[in-house]
């Protein structure tokens, strides 16, 4: 099924969406439209454009391939299923997703993948083909980042990454650790990458028609917080 | 030699003659104050570790026990207190931030107790609210309508969802995690019996609970713990937590030790890990990504259910409503500085925000005068202690009220302000199994339906005494209270005369 | 002293009214004659009587009545009325002389059609143009306050009984299909004439009986949407909300009666689905409409009059019909007074709302 967007309410395109048989359900002319996919289960939702803000937002399972940039707040508090940017995604993205994979071809804003979760089997991950800005991870808990940085592998990431991190892990396809990692969060060089972030990688290549082999022999760096409880001495009971 | 800086708070009184060495309240003690001296073959006590919870007084079968403040002293001094010295010791020990817990205790002014209520006598009849029918059902929401008719010249139904209340009174979020099992399954089981809901916090919704979905509303905070898909679903309404008035401006902290099996599995995260709540939301840096949240959760949840949003008392309150009533939210709910909580820096708790009469006041008048009233209804916490502070609130312009705090104290709670230790001797703020399973939950529902139904009994008493005989002819209604022992100022903040001006 | 709307002033009264729904005109000596078997329960204070069709050579105008403090007030307002409208036709009001009726303020009468040219620039419906200039001679204008505006209809009032200021406004001279009138027992005294009632804005009137409880909750209500409750009356705030209810929001006078005295929550229940369905609706959109208190009012507009009494039925209030004439009185011996072989007499129940309204008027809707 195609649905066109153009001067159509967000409310009504997902009512759209929502009341289609078909299990791909495409959707072209996006201009702005917020909320789109949100809390959707079993479908594929295929938009041309640039959708507004919180595209995915509680994803539950369904599928998200996004043809043009997205902007902030993709994938809010997402719980399962998978959202594919082919473009850049703006800030935000990921925000407290507890499952699922958001994959960017391009670059990511702001704070992506903040307080990022995993619970159970769900291991969340986000795969940014280009640079991460800063606050990356930030208060990140649990699953999976990967920072492939375009071709420039110098500038991977910005400032701030990983602050108040306390689980899971970040990638960066990088030689260098970043200028200002906070105290609880080790760096580690890694030259042969495990298993599940090949995987990852190798996924990512095949959405965006790119040749594995460059990416998977670069050097990497593995980024853990050394405590779940970063805060632990902070306080004093009054 | 070690020099102990801090001395005891409190000092256990035991009376010799009473005390048959039981040993009760040694066992009844979490934070191992009371042993037996097989020496003395007695009872003693270690004073230095009492947080005053009254657990061994209450149990004691001989009634032997007593707490007191201990009247050692140190020099006296009007401008350093004892708390003010015995901070700077424990900070000096420690490098530690101060950690306290429950409401601002300080001497600050209160407004409740200055708000005198009005009766009838002669000019209209007071009501007798035993024999004649009082209202006090309301409901909550957005009252902005459109008349719209259909064919046949019939009102229809525009209005958005709405949340319907027996007593305007709802149980305010308490985490599962900063709140154990015992005290949610207690206060979903009243709310659920009274007719009004209770609030899960941001600790996710236990999935013992979804059956009580009818009169819970779940919270959206910074953190975002156990949200997702049937977790909204379940709900009557979800709330998006801004801010708390115990702890305006800052996150929330819920260290590993509170964090079980039981309690990760509901927050949907893994156990033995910290959970932070960001002091912000991370998407939401000005008022028009609040309406972001707002609607996307009411598209998450097919425009079924009423978005209520939390924030603190502060300054600047009246704009942050007028904000808020713009941002497609159906409810504000204002939460006052003296509001609970199971753990906030002391220096926060004692320092930032408002009174949330002031607040609350100001935010009324000033949604009326922009015409906006209607978009969102007002829900007020922030120690609400009795039926009389609930009338009050509403005359000022409250919808309903939140409580917190009295919930607690009617489940056991003796307000010792321990609650971050996690060692809660009325297993009300604790995980520990032996502790918990000392509030039996169905026990603490008759307890909570007892206290509602008094306080619903006691607000037709008062409104029947007006010569009002619904809640929602209240609403608003400031020439039913006069102030007392105010400034001008105040009395032209809450917008009340003063006693004894007549109409 | 204290004018009316300095101080809140709750008042005891009575109340009456009459309709010949085939339209035919009667003397407003008729209500003077009703009104006095109350004298009771008025004290003095205050009385007034609302008159419809009585103006039928110059129904196309607004008829504004007026009270000044003195000539300067008046040349204000004239100066305003000329800015907004077309004078058709303005003289003081004739008025006979009576020694129970004194200090009176000087009472003109104009004939005003709105100057087009205001009227568009305004962006408002006409009415709301007339009713907007009405609250700012009244808030702004010191001396001068209009207390009738509405077309083909007038209201007379003061400082006395009922009965006197029926006499001083000379209201036998008058002919019209309806009136209404009041006696006021306030718990104050007001010096000030524009205090008394009937209270009115364009062609509603509102005469009524209590003091309600809900008064400010009500007050801060309806304040939000461009009233100002100056006179701090009941019979004030509660002229605003049929207005509001009927005039701006679109609802019937039977579904503005639900808003003002619904039925109770367990009472609804016992209704039939369909009821349900319209009265939850209404208490769930205006809650803060609802008047709680004792109460009994006549809303007098053109071409009928509305009897209604709170949900409690605290105030007393009879209905009757004798052929095309039609009732409502506080008591019925101010209706037997008048008209002593009835059809019909009933005291109708709290909440429910009587309509009495000119034949045909229903169908032209």
């Amino acid at each position: 099924m195609k649905i066109d967007a153009r001067g159509q309410t967000a409310k009504r395109l997902n009512a759209a969406i929502a009341a289609s048989h078909d299990k791909v359900v495409e959707v072209e002319g996006v201009v702005g439209q917020r909320y789109l996919g949100t809390a959707l289960v079993d479908k594929i939702l295929k938009i041309d454009g640039i959708p507004g803000n919180a595209l995915g937002a509680y994803l539950d399972g369904a599928e998200i391939e996004l043809f043009g940039n997205a902007q902030e707040a993709t994938g809010d508090t997402m719980n399962a299923g998978e959202i594919v940017i082919h473009g850049n995604a703006g800030d935000a993205t990921g925000y407290a997703m507890r499952g699922g994979k958001i994959f960017v071809e391009g670059d990511v804003g702001y704070r992506c993948g903040i307080h990022m979760k995993a619970y159970r089997d769900a291991h969340p991950a986000i795969v940014i083909g280009g640079r991460a800005g800063s606050f990356l991870g930030e208060y990140q808990a649990g699953g999976t980042i990967v920072v492939l940085g375009g071709e420039d592998e110098s500038r991977t990431v910005g400032y701030f990454c990983g602050t108040g991190m306390h689980g899971g892990e970040i990638w960066l396809r990088a030689a260098q650790p970043p200028s200002t990692l906070p105290p609880q969060v080790r760096a580690d060089k890694v030259d042969t990458l495990p298993e599940h972030i090949e995987e990852l990688i190798e996924q990512w290549c095949e959405k965006f028609e790119k040749e594995p082999n460059i990416y998977t022999g670069s050097k990497f760096l593995r980024l853990t917080p050394d405590t779940a409880n970063p805060y632990k001495r902070l306080y004093t009971a009054n | 030699m070690k020099v102990r800086y801090i001395l005891p708070s409190f000092e256990v009184l035991r009376n010799e003659s009473k005390c048959t060495a039981c040993r009760l309240c040694e066992r009844q003690c979490a934070n191992g104050v009371h042993s037996f001296d097989p020496k003395r073959g007695a009872m003693v006590a270690d004073d230095a570790k009492c947080v005053n919870c009254h657990r061994c007084v209450c149990v004691c079968p001989t009634g032997a026990l007593k707490i007191a403040a201990s009247n050692d002293a140190y020099r006296a001094n009007a401008n350093w207190s004892r708390d003010a010295v015995d901070e700077i010791y424990r900070q000096a020990q420690s490098g530690g931030v101060l950690l306290s817990s429950m409401g601002n205790p300080n001497t600050y002014p209160e407004f409740w107790n200055r708000l005198l209520i009005n009766a009838s006598q002669v000019t209209n009849p007071s009501i007798d609210p035993l024999r004649e029918p009082m209202e006090t059902r309301l409901r909550l929401g957005c009252r902005n309508v459109t008349i719209e008719r259909d064919r046949n010249g019939r009102l229809k139904d525009t209005l958005p969802p709405q949340l319907e209340l027996d007593v305007p009174v709802m149980f305010s979020a308490m985490s599962y995690g900063s709140v154990s099992y015992n005290v949610h399954a207690a206060l979903a089981k009243a709310a659920e019996r009274l007719g009004i809901f209770y609030n899960t916090g941001e600790g996710g919704l236990h999935r013992d609970f979804y059956k009580y979905g009818k009169n819970t509303i779940v919270q959206v905070a910074s953190g975002r713990f156990g949200v997702f898909r049937d977790y909204l679903d379940a709900a009557a309404a979800i709330e998006i937590k801004m801010g708390q008035g115990a702890k305006p401006g800052i996150g929330g902290h819920l260290p590993a030790a509170k964090i079980t099996a039981d309690v990760a599995e509901t927050r949907m995260i893994p156990e033995g890990s910290d959970a932070i709540s960001p002091a912000p939301h991370h998407d939401i840096y000005s008022i028009e990504d609040l309406r972001q949240l707002v609607m996307s959760l009411k598209e998450a949840t097919g425009y079924r259910k009423p978005v209520i949003v939390k924030v603190a008392a502060v300054h600047n309150i009246e704009a942050i409503a007028s904000g808020v009533a713009r941002s497609g939210a159906d409810v504000i709910a204002i939460d006052g500085f003296r509001g609970g909580t199971g753990a906030a820096p002391t220096r926060i708790r004692d320092n930032v925000g408002i009174p949330v009469e002031l607040a609350l006041a100001r935010v009324d008048e000033r949604l009326r005068e922009e015409g906006i009233r209607d978009n969102v209804s007002i829900v007020v916490g922030g120690s609400i202690r009795s039926s009389a502070d609930v009338l009050k609130a509403v005359a000022l312009g409250a919808d309903a009220c939140y409580i917190g705090t009295a919930a607690l104290i009617a489940l056991g709670c003796h307000l010792c302000r321990s609650c971050h230790t996690g060692i809660c001797n009325w297993g009300i703020a604790t995980q520990r199994p032996d502790l918990v399973k000392r509030l039996d939950p169905d026990e603490g529902a008759e307890r909570l339906v007892n206290l509602i139904t008094a306080w619903k009994h006691e607000l037709e008493e008062m409104m029947g005494g007006m010569g009002i005989n619904s809640i929602e002819a209240l609403r608003g209604n400031r020439l039913m209270l006069r102030g007392i022992g105010m400034t001008d100022s105040e009395l032209g903040l809450l917008g009340v005369k003063p006693a004894g001006e007549s109409m | 002293m204290l004018k009316e709307g300095q101080y809140r002033n709750p008042s005891g009264c009575a109340v009456s009214a009459v309709i010949d729904r085939s339209g035919k005109p009667m003397s407003g000596r008729r209500m003077i004659d009703s009104i006095a078997v109350m004298h009771e329960r008025s004290n003095g204070l205050g009385g007034g009587f609302a008159g419809y069709g009585i103006y039928p050579d110059h129904k196309e105008f607004y008829a504004f009545h007026l009270f000044f403090d003195d000539r300067a007030a008046r040349k204000t307002t004239e100066e305003y009325i000329l800015r907004h409208f077309e004078i058709a036709y303005s003289s003081e009001i004739q008025t006979r002389k009576l020694p129970t009726v004194t200090d009176e303020p000087i009472i003109w009468r104009y004939f005003l059609a709105p100057l087009p040219r205001k009227l568009a620039d305004s962006h408002l419906d006409e009415r709301e143009y007339v009713a907007r200039c009405v609250n700012r001679i009244n808030s702004g204008i010191d001396g001068a306050y209009v207390f009738s505006s509405g077309k083909n209809m007038g209201v007379f009032k003061g400082v006395g009984y009922p009965e006197d200021i029926g006499e001083f406004y000379r209201l036998d001279e008058y002919e019209g299909y309806c009136w209404t009138c009041h006696g006021r027992y306030p718990t104050n005294t007001p010096g000030w004439w524009g205090g008394a009632h009937p209270f009115g804005l364009l062609d509603f009137t509102i005469v009524h009986n209590g003091e309600i409880s809900s008064y400010d909750a009500n007050r801060r209500y309806i304040e939000m949407f461009g009233y100002k409750c100056t006179l701090r009356t009941d019979t004030e705030v509660i002229t605003y909300i049929m207005d509001y209810l009927v005039r701006k929001r679109g609802l019937t006078l039977r579904e503005a009666a639900k808003v003002i005295a619904p039925s109770f929550w367990t009472t609804i229940e016992t209704k039939s689905e369909e009821e349900q369905r319209e009265e939850r609706f209404l208490r769930r959109a205006f809650p803060s409409l609802l008047i709680t208190g004792p109460f009994s009012i006549i809303v007098g507009y053109d071409g009928g009059i509305m009897a209604l009494n709170d949900r409690l039925k605290l105030r007393s209030a009879v209905c009757a019909e004798k052929g095309d004439l039609a009732f409502v009185a506080s008591e019925e011996s101010a209706i037997r007074r008048i008209e002593p072989d009835l059809d019909r007499v009933w005291a109708p129940a709290g909440g429910e709302a009587v309509v009495f309204e000119l034949y045909g008027k229903e169908a032209a809707r």
